[in-house]
């Protein structure tokens, strides 16, 4: 499994004096939301199987060490880190060194997130899965097996698809997979004595580069016309004259 | 490079989607830059050809079709592969960021070894490079990002480029698929087609939402009702509503579920949790009714009602039947 860490999104941001990062002062970073919907599957699956191996791997700089831990507190068996000064922009680059350090380790199931929370590219599970020459399926909401066959479900706008396909594969997760779990203090305690192993990541070269960050146009502060069914008149004609949208 | 273009032409059980003309009309801009030409790529069952004649009345000069029994259903790696197998006379790859494209782009940007910018809301393109203006942090900030690679592959937000009227040739050319499509290692066993009269929310101009304060899943009939009403409205929910299974996973709303920004919002007995907002506070037009006159939602609301939804749902309905007929 593939885990970012992201910041808690329940905040207000504040750029960075750079102008190309989010000011982390104050903010509290966890599993990417989709990332943390993986770690609980697989360990389902772990715990359904009863035997297999559970390996997180994060790239970024040493703090990932912490979401790392974290996964292993919930009850991932070990974790590596591909180190690097910061997690660049271009999700190509990212795959190339998450395919780099997955291509020799014989995985029957590899999963992702569907996108990252903070920079949401949505791209890097399908990117590592076209340069590891294994099939990939995005977003998927549902996972079963039958066998080596993984039986998915997919969700698209206002439709679904059952898809399958033979493992070895790569998955991008999507909610509804499983709830994550919480910690145990004894997940905790354990987490501190499992193997976490530093490499360096092999990172290609960049050619999406992020210019510049900005907070969205606020919008402006909201208005309430009135109470109870009496007002209905009122707001179709804002919704007519004003908003012109009727 | 080629100046050239080629948007991905998405289609769904032989329907041309709307996503196929944002995708036209955002290859369009690109191409007009580098004076280039847009092709148009659509795969399908035999017979997908006809929307030819769409595509080049939305700015395709020319439109490639990949006929192939197999093309019935969705087809990632087939459609990936004949993409990539093409690219080599195009500059520029774009197609929608809906649940096709976003599932298609990183594969075929893999392929020809180069980075995606995904789910552009804007987009400026030189000779060299393409900038683009990316919502991340659930929508909570603005990234501008510049793609140096070639070819540039570029996914645009569904809804941030509307599709514009611009008459081309169109010109159809039949072309093999890369590979067996048949052969395909990932396999749609079924595709499950909800209400095609149902407009999706990626595409409504308005959108109606429910959330717990309707009380039950039988009162969405007034949800509805109220959408039937405009005509051209789709039915939303929270993730509270999803959850207890009042609504499919696939009506959600917000930081988990799908990013949306109508002409109208009008959300109905919903709190506007944070997770909420995020996937619906670029809508240009904001309407909450909520019996919390402290609810969150009505802090980013255009216009509140202050009351009981199940009261004032039926008579909002009737005026805008109304307001419908009298034009
Ligand atoms: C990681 C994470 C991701 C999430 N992702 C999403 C997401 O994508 N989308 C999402 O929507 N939520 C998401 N949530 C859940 C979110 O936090 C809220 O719990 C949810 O949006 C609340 O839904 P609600 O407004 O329907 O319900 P509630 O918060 O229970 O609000 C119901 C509202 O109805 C009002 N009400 C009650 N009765 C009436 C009445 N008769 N008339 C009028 N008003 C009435 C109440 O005053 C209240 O404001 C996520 C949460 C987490 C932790
Ligand atoms: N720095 C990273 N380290 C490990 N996995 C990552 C990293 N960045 C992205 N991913 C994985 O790729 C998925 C999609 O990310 P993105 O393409 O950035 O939206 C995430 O949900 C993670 O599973």
């Amino acid at each position: 499994m593939c885990i970012k860490r992201v910041p808690d999104m329940d905040v207000r941001f504040k750029i960075a004096p750079s102008g190309k990062a989010v000011d982390e002062s104050g903010l509290k970073f966890d599993i990417s939301d989709f990332d943390g919907y993986a770690v609980e599957a697989a360990l389902q699956i772990k715990e359904k199987l009863n035997a297999g191996e559970v390996v997180v791997i994060s790239l970024g700089p040493d703090v990932v060490q912490e979401t790392l831990r974290k996964a292993m507190s919930m009850g991932v068996d070990r974790a590596v880190q591909l180190k690097a000064d910061a997690v660049p922009a271009d999700s190509y680059s990212i795959a190339t060194a998450l395919a780099a350090e997955l291509k020799d380790g014989a995985y029957d199931l590899i999963m992702f997130g569907r996108m990252s929370i903070d920079t949401a590219h949505g791209a890097t599970g399908a990117m590592t899965a076209e340069l590891l020459g294994l099939p990939v399926v995005n977003a998927i909401s549902k996972l079963e097996f039958d066998g080596r066959t993984a039986k998915m479900r997919r969700e698209l706008e206002g439709a679904y698809e059952l898809v399958e396909c033979s493992l070895p594969a790569v998955v991008t997760i999507d909610e509804g997979i499983a709830r994550p779990r919480y910690p145990s203090l004894k997940g905790i305690m354990a987490a501190k004595k499992k193997p976490l192993e530093t490499k360096p990541a092999q990172l290609a070269e960049q050619r999406l580069a992020l210019d510049a960050m900005a907070l969205p146009p606020e919008r402006s502060a909201g208005r309430i016309i009135g109470e109870g069914s009496a007002v209905v008149p009122e707001l179709v004609r804002l919704l007519k004259e004003e908003a012109k949208v009727l | 490079m080629s100046n050239n273009v080629l948007a991905f032409a998405e289609s769904r059980g032989g329907d041309l989607r709307r996503a196929a003309l944002e995708a036209v009309t955002a290859a369009r801009a690109i191409a007009d830059v580098r004076g280039g030409a847009v092709h148009a790529i659509i795969f399908g069952a035999p017979g997908i050809g006809a929307h030819a004649a769409r595509l080049g009345a939305h700015g395709a000069d020319a439109v490639l079709v990949v006929e192939h029994a197999s093309f019935a259903d969705n087809n990632p790696e087939a459609v990936a592969a004949t993409i990539a197998s093409k690219m080599a006379g195009y500059g520029a790859f774009v197609c929608a960021a809906s649940a096709t494209g976003k599932d298609i782009a990183p594969r075929v940007a893999a392929k020809l070894k180069v980075p995606v910018a995904s789910d552009a809301v804007a987009m400026t393109a030189s000779a060299s490079s393409i900038t683009v203006t990316h919502p991340g942090y659930t929508g909570k900030i603005l990234q501008t990002l510049t793609l140096t690679a070639s070819p540039a592959v570029v996914s645009v937000r569904p809804g941030a480029f509307l599709p514009k009227e611009n008459a081309k040739a169109g010109a159809a050319e039949s072309v093999a698929p890369a590979g067996d499509p048949a052969a395909s290692r990932v396999k749609v066993t079924e595709t499950a087609v909800g209400n095609t009269a149902k407009l999706d929310l990626g595409e409504a101009p308005v959108i109606i939402s429910g959330g717990r304060g309707l009380k039950e899943a039988g009162n969405f009939k007034l949800v509805e009702d109220l959408a039937a009403a405009f005509g051209n409205a789709a039915v939303g929910a929270t993730r509270a509503v999803t959850d207890d299974g009042w609504r499919p996973h696939s009506d959600q709303i917000g930081q988990t579920g799908r990013l949306v920004s109508p002409d109208l919002y009008i959300a109905c007995g919903i709190s506007g949790a944070i997770q909420h907002l995020a996937g619906m506070r670029t809508s240009k037009t904001i309407v909450a009714i909520n019996k919390d006159k402290e609810a969150p939602i009505f802090k980013i609301a255009d216009y509140g009602i202050v009351g009981d939804v199940l009261e004032i749902l039926p008579v909002l309905t009737a005026a805008v039947k109304q307001a419908k007929a009298s034009g």
